[in-house]
């Protein structure tokens, strides 16, 4: 007897820890490159996005308290469980970009790489990004960054899951809580990347996904008064102006969209766009 | 149906003495609340799940924002309470929005007797002298005193100028089925609420439904307290484990109603503790509307006991004015 029912899997939203369906109860079909139906994927509302918030919000304190070395043991506790699942993020990673399984493998390798890379940076980053400054008197003046708040992502596009790696660690090894909004047409690498953080240790909130239409939940993201810094990598040029006009309102940090090649070495930048810097003066010699 | 009087006039009293054979002795008041009809718990809950599913937006959602806040009995009853903090709490009181000066103000300001004084100057010289001040008192929350002690708590409240006692009852008394010391007890406090110019503080009487164990007990309390003048009825003082619920609101909006049908007297109703969110605000809404209809949809009359409620409200608030999600770095820490 072979002749088995097929179990499909049921896509869903992973916010605060938990996997609901969109609160407007709407999914939309994704395809593969070549216009095959593979899942319906939850199609999220701004309500959705307003709930995000509110667990990325209260995640923050926890994650933001947690040691450098506790958040990078579990972003590479969170690179174990990927590697463990890295068969199926090929097969997804090669659906949705329509690449041969050999590139898709090496993808998924480079992205796992990446996490691990971005995961040694937790207790790195304030040695770069801060330091002692010399002052004119007798201070002692030292600087330290420290993250900026609830970040929303919108993942890029072209790149469903190296991209999306991409954009989300750097973002949460310093601290930061998030709110991804998966590449629209490609999302289900980003929904199975949620069960993975599910079953590592990272707490419930501190990343949150969201599956649908990148202008309809960028738009609420980008004016949300709440959000503190907003990465623009998934939007085109025209929804990138509106939303940083959006953000403007509320001086959001934003993180303009360019051209770039994911596979290539990351650097510093993403890392140290979501920081602020905090100086302390001390009296010295007395 | 009789012409409706409201509880803390002059014709109520007279309303009162038509049911004066039910609480002239001990058995008699036993025999009316144990005759009053069993609670259908099963319906109660499903018809308060019922009403919590109407869906109110843009307009009507305004509109219940807005009469949700001018319903707050704004609170702070904590033993950590200082004048600085009730001042504060005044001040956003008369102000909710500091951006936006169309918000209404709250109801009342509710706070421990020997802090009614600090608030009152507050809000007088905060210019909002209509913002009533209402003052819990009888050994909150406990009430676990002597007569004379929980009729000093309150006249010293009066005195100092509050306008409303919250007073709780004796849930040990009620629970053992001294029914009347309670109906005693409560038409004491109200004496005692008397101000020396014929005046008087309007009452409301907190049942701490957590306690009562049971519906049937609400229902009767809610008679109980209503028959010995109260001029309003509360749920919980926000100190036990469960504060006010939609099916115990609901309970005590048709014990109300019920009442209304039967002497004309108008009591009003105040659920406390629990209440966070505007959602929640706006069910209690439905279901005062649909229990009690528009005349109860008043400050007079309906209150919410509340402080982090106000904070969600005005994020709502700010939420339909601007078309964007606001947070709690646009509202004040309290």
């Amino acid at each position: 007897m072979s002749d088995r029912l097929s179990v499909l899997k049921t896509y869903k939203l992973y916010v605060g820890g938990k996997f609901p369906r969109s609160e407007s109860g709407r999914v939309y079909e994704v395809t593969d490159s070549k216009d095959r139906w593979l899942a319906n994927a939850p199609l999220a509302s701004r309500k959705d996005a307003r709930d995000a918030v509110v667990a990325a919000r209260k995640a923050f304190g926890g994650w933001s308290g947690a040691t450098a070395y506790n958040r990078g043991q579990i972003l590479y506790r969170v690179a174990e469980m990927l590697e463990g699942r890295r068969d199926q993020f090929v097969a997804e990673v090669a659906d949705a970009e329509g690449c041969s399984k050999a590139k898709a493998a090496a993808q998924v390798d480079a992205a796992i790489d990446r996490w691990v890379w971005y995961a040694g940076w937790s207790d790195k980053v304030a040695q770069i990004a801060g330091g002692a400054n010399p002052v004119a008197g007798p201070y002692f003046n030292m600087s330290a960054p420290e993250p900026t708040g609830v970040v929303a992502v919108l993942a890029p596009q072209e790149s469903s899951f190296l991209g999306l790696v991409s954009v989300v660690a750097p973002a949460i090894v310093t601290g930061n809580t998030v709110v991804v909004v998966a590449a629209q047409d490609a999302p289900l690498p980003a929904l199975s990347l949620a069960e993975v953080l599910a079953t590592s240790d990272l707490p419930g909130g501190v990343v949150n996904l969201l599956s649908g239409r990148t202008a309809e939940l960028g738009a609420p993201l980008a004016a949300h008064q709440d959000v503190n810094a907003i990465d623009l990598a998934g939007a085109d040029a025209g929804l990138a102006k509106d939303l940083e006009t959006a953000a403007a309102d509320n001086l959001k940090r934003v993180l303009r969209p360019g051209a770039v090649d994911w596979s290539a070495a990351p650097g510093t930048e993403r890392l140290l766009s979501f920081l602020e810097t905090k100086t302390v003066w001390h009296p010295m010699g007395v | 149906m009789p012409i409706t009087v409201p509880a803390y006039g002059k014709e109520a009293a007279g309303r009162l003495a038509s049911m004066a054979d039910v609480t002239a002795d001990d058995g008699a008041l036993r025999r009316f609340l144990h005759g009053l009809p069993g609670v259908d718990a099963v319906g109660l809950e499903a018809r308060a799940a019922t009403l919590g599913t109407r869906s109110i937006k843009t307009t009507a959602k305004a509109y219940a924002i807005d009469l949700s806040i001018s319903m707050i009995d704004l609170t702070t009853l904590e033993g950590a309470d200082t004048q600085g903090k009730v001042r504060a709490l005044c001040a956003k009181g008369s102000n909710p929005d500091p951006t936006d000066r169309t918000a209404p103000k709250v109801a009342a300001i509710c706070v421990y007797p020997d802090m009614v004084a600090t608030a009152k100057e507050a809000l007088r010289n905060g210019g909002a002298p209509e913002i009533h001040v209402a003052s819990v008192a009888t050994a909150f929350p406990a009430g676990r005193a002597a007569l004379p002690v929980k009729l000093a708590d309150t006249r010293d409240a009066v005195a100092a100028g509050a306008d409303e006692i919250d007073m709780v009852i004796d849930r040990g008394a009620f629970l053992s089925g001294r029914y009347m010391a309670v109906f005693e007890e409560i038409k004491a406090v109200k004496e005692a609420c008397a101000r020396p110019d014929g005046s008087a503080a309007h009452l409301k009487v907190i049942f701490e439904t957590g306690e009562l164990q049971t519906y049937d007990n609400v229902r009767r309390v809610s008679w109980l307290a209503m028959l010995a003048g109260a001029d309003f009825i509360k749920t919980s003082t926000g100190k036990v484990a469960v504060n006010a619920t939609p099916p115990v609101t609901l309970l005590m909006l048709e014990a109300v109603r019920d009442f209304h049908a039967a002497t004309g007297v108008q009591v009003g109703v105040k659920p406390a503790g629990g209440i966070r969110t505007t959602k929640d605000a706006l069910k209690y809404l439905v279901m005062v509307n649909e229990t009690l209809g528009e005349p109860w949809l008043t400050a007079d009359w309906f209150r919410f006991g509340a402080s982090s409620l106000l904070n969600d409200l005005l994020m709502q608030r700010q939420k339909l004015s601007t078309g964007r999600y606001s947070g709690p770095d646009y509202v004040t820490v309290d």
